[in-house]
């Protein structure tokens, strides 16, 4: 597992529109549930559909004191594969996570771009077949959550129901994935995450 | 007085107190209405800037006969003698007369 | 700072700073709001609009196609006995900024945000405290937040300050846009907002009413007016014993405990780092890391910019014989360009005390200020001895400058 047992740094690049931003603040809440502190901020700019987009989350046992944005994040999480790598690889720790939305085979990112440890999926897929629309945030959150311990699958689906719908709803992922009170694309995101969970590829070579 | 017994702010906390100031004394040239020209139409009434026309109960007798049931006058008092009322009124029935004080 | 076990039930929640305020505005139940859309303020007023929606918090919303207008609107409701709020940023506050003079002159209890935020041209709409600090003259009480958590209960004890009989003036708080507007942060709010509202009880004060009418801001003469300012003078000197009483009812309530002036490892410093707002936290991590490296160096926050904490100041510095001042803004061609390195020099220099003030000025435009650039700071300024009083004014990070 990617960063020290106290202090979680992750990097989110994605374009505008693809709720990159969005996703930093799910993982934020998703591990406030878990008691832990947390920060959850954009690269900050003019929104602009389609252009690039940085954003971070930082999760720590300890009270977060650090503003700065994340220079060295253990996970860099892609949403856009067509981003340049030396704009996002850059500052990975050497033992750090990249997880990325590719239909690539995860080898292939491996010898490609150079990293040790490599989280893939094709959010794309998953979520045009869930979602009906190319927003890859939720699928992206749930291929992360395979290499994150400090937080569970079932809070970071809490999180985003709260976040995306306002809907508080407790309770293991079986019931919220089958819960009545949620509407399609509620329950389109919660598939989504629990599909990119489950076909998401790690290697760490 | 010092700082401290002043309203803060400079507030104002008594209300109507322009009466208090005497701003006849200001006057060069005092307007007077000649009763028996006046028609009561009250133009000097709604143009004068201070309100210094009044509308009087009293009844007044014109010299032709006619019967009006107020009469117009000025508070010195306050008239700052501006002449707006003379300018303004139709008939001509108010004229500028200057002070000899 | 910390939160204590025994005081007003609390809810664990998620915001940004822009949020926190919003809650903190709903909690005190304001009555009349005005703002006008500006970057990175936003996010208030759109929060507080969807409370009015959904009827979390009864108040009014008067739009507005300004911010000169939008201060001069809760200045009238302030008048008549509303209690009101605005929210802002750069161009905007400097909009505002002939109003500012008008809401504190005729002493109304106003709470405004500023989320900071850099001054045009060229057109930026990052981070620095130039349009603050701006505003520093207009008579406002002035508070600098350095997270959410502090945002939430300072708009309360904003409250609490302005609409007290001894102070009747309005009151900033300000906090870092982007930095802190956008960023967000597990933070404590009031589980049951009518508890807030007891802390913060209405208060009888001149108002406007047809039935008992009074005139405020008459025209005054050179024979009045000097002492109608003076009052001023006093009311923000006043201000400071009031915010303290404050601060302990902020405590007591919430168990959260603030300070005109923080410190941190100041016991045994030799060397201080002061600073205000939200990179304060990057430049505590700074100090454990200089400690760690066998430096005898503390960390001071700024919380409150007007009335000035003076003795405050003082009583921190004391020890020390260094004292960096980190500034977000440029006061163009002063004899120090740092706003509170000003105020830092002139504090110390009222107590009699000469110790080496160097004034960096950081962070312009929504340039980051890091743990690495405090660091940097610091071996600077040792490098420079006392060479850096000559310079003045460090202008840390620009290419092209450098002070070797």
């Amino acid at each position: 597992m990617p960063g020290s047992s106290q202090l979680l740094e992750v990097r989110w690049h994605g374009r505008g529109g693809q709720g990159a931003v969005t996703a930093s603040t799910i993982l934020a809440e998703a591990a406030s549930y878990e008691g832990l502190y947390v920060q959850a901020f954009p690269e900050f700019g003019p929104e602009r559909r389609g252009a690039p987009v940085k954003a971070y989350t930082r999760i720590s046992r300890t009270p977060i004191r650090s503003r700065a944005p994340i220079a060295n994040p253990d996970i860099v999480v892609v949403l856009d594969p067509s981003l340049p790598p030396t704009h996002y690889l850059q500052g990975l720790k050497s033992d750090g996570f990249l997880v990325i939305n590719s239909k690539l085979p995860a080898r292939d990112i491996v010898s490609k771009l150079g990293v040790s440890r490599v989280v893939v999926v094709d959010a794309t897929a998953i979520a045009l077949r869930t979602i009906k629309a190319p927003i890859v945030n939720v699928a992206m959150l749930g291929a992360l959550a395979r290499v994150v311990s400090m937080v569970s699958l079932e809070s970071i689906a809490r999180a985003t129901l709260k976040t995306l719908f306002n809907v508080k709803l407790e309770g293991p992922l079986d019931s919220l994935i089958r819960s009545s009170i949620l509407g399609e694309a509620a329950l389109g995101n919660l598939e989504a995450l629990v599909e990119a969970y489950r076909l998401a590829e790690v290697v760490e070579v | 007085m010092s700082w401290r017994e002043l309203p803060i702010g400079g507030m104002i906390l008594e209300p109507g107190n322009s009466i208090a100031r005497r701003t006849g004394e200001w006057r060069v040239f005092r307007p007077v209405i000649d009763q028996d020209a006046c028609t009561r139409c009250l133009v000097c009434w709604m143009y004068c800037p201070d309100g210094v026309i009044r509308v009087v109960d009293t009844p007044y007798r014109t010299s032709k006969g006619r019967l009006w049931s107020f009469t117009l006058e000025i508070d010195y008092e306050h008239c700052k003698g501006c002449g707006i009322c003379a300018e303004e009124c139709p008939v001509n029935a108010i004229a500028m007369v200057e002070e000899v004080k | 700072m910390q939160v204590l076990e025994g005081y007003v039930k609390q809810v664990r929640v998620m915001l940004n700073s822009n949020y926190a305020v919003a809650y903190a505005v709903r909690d005190v139940d304001v009555d009349v709001i005005a703002a006008y859309p500006i970057t990175p303020q936003t996010g208030v007023v759109e929060k507080l609009a969807e409370m009015i929606a959904n009827g979390e918090l009864d108040a009014e919303m008067i739009h507005v196609e300004s911010e000169h207008s939008a201060l001069s609107a809760i200045i009238g409701a302030s008048a008549a006995g509303a209690r009101v709020f605005t929210a802002t940023s750069s161009q905007g506050l400097e909009y505002m900024h002939e109003v500012l003079h008008i809401a504190s002159g005729m002493r109304l209890p106003l709470v405004m945000s500023v989320a900071t935020r850099a001054l045009s041209a060229p057109i930026n709409i990052w981070c620095d405290y130039s349009d603050l600090m701006n505003v520093r003259d207009s008579s406002w009480i002035t508070f600098i937040a350095s997270t959410a958590q502090e945002v939430y209960d300072t708009i309360v004890e904003a409250y609490m300050v302005a609409e007290d009989p001894r102070i009747l003036l309005p009151v900033i708080v300000a906090y870092d846009g982007f930095w802190m507007s956008h960023t967000y942060e597990p933070l404590y709010v009031a589980e049951d907002k009518s508890y807030v509202r007891t802390l913060v009880p209405r208060r009888d004060r001149v108002k406007l009413d047809p039935q008992k009418p009074v005139t405020m801001g008459a025209l005054v003469g050179p024979d009045w007016y000097y002492e109608i300012k003076y009052q001023q003078v006093a009311a923000m000197s006043e201000a400071y014993e009031a915010i303290r009483e404050y601060d302990r009812v902020i405590g007591r309530a919430f168990g959260r405990f603030y300070e005109p002036v923080e410190a941190y490892k100041m016991d045994d410093a030799e060397i201080a780092i002061l600073t205000y707002g939200g990179i304060y936290g990057s430049l505590v991590e700074a100090v454990d890391r200089l400690r760690g490296e066998g430096y005898k160096v503390g960390a001071i926050r700024l919380r409150l910019w007007r009335p000035f904490p003076v003795d405050d100041i003082v009583r921190v510095a004391r020890g020390v014989s260094k004292l960096l001042v980190v500034d977000r803004a440029i006061s163009y061609g002063a004899s120090i360009a740092g706003p509170v390195a000003l105020e830092v020099i002139a504090s110390l220099h009222r107590a009699g005390l000469d110790l080496d003030v160097v004034s960096y000025v950081a962070g312009i435009g929504g340039r980051p200020v890091t743990e690495s650039d405090f660091e940097g700071m610091f071996k600077l300024a040792l490098k420079l001895g006392r060479r850096a009083r000559e310079i003045g004014t460090i202008y840390w990070g620009v290419r092209g400058v450098s002070y070797d």
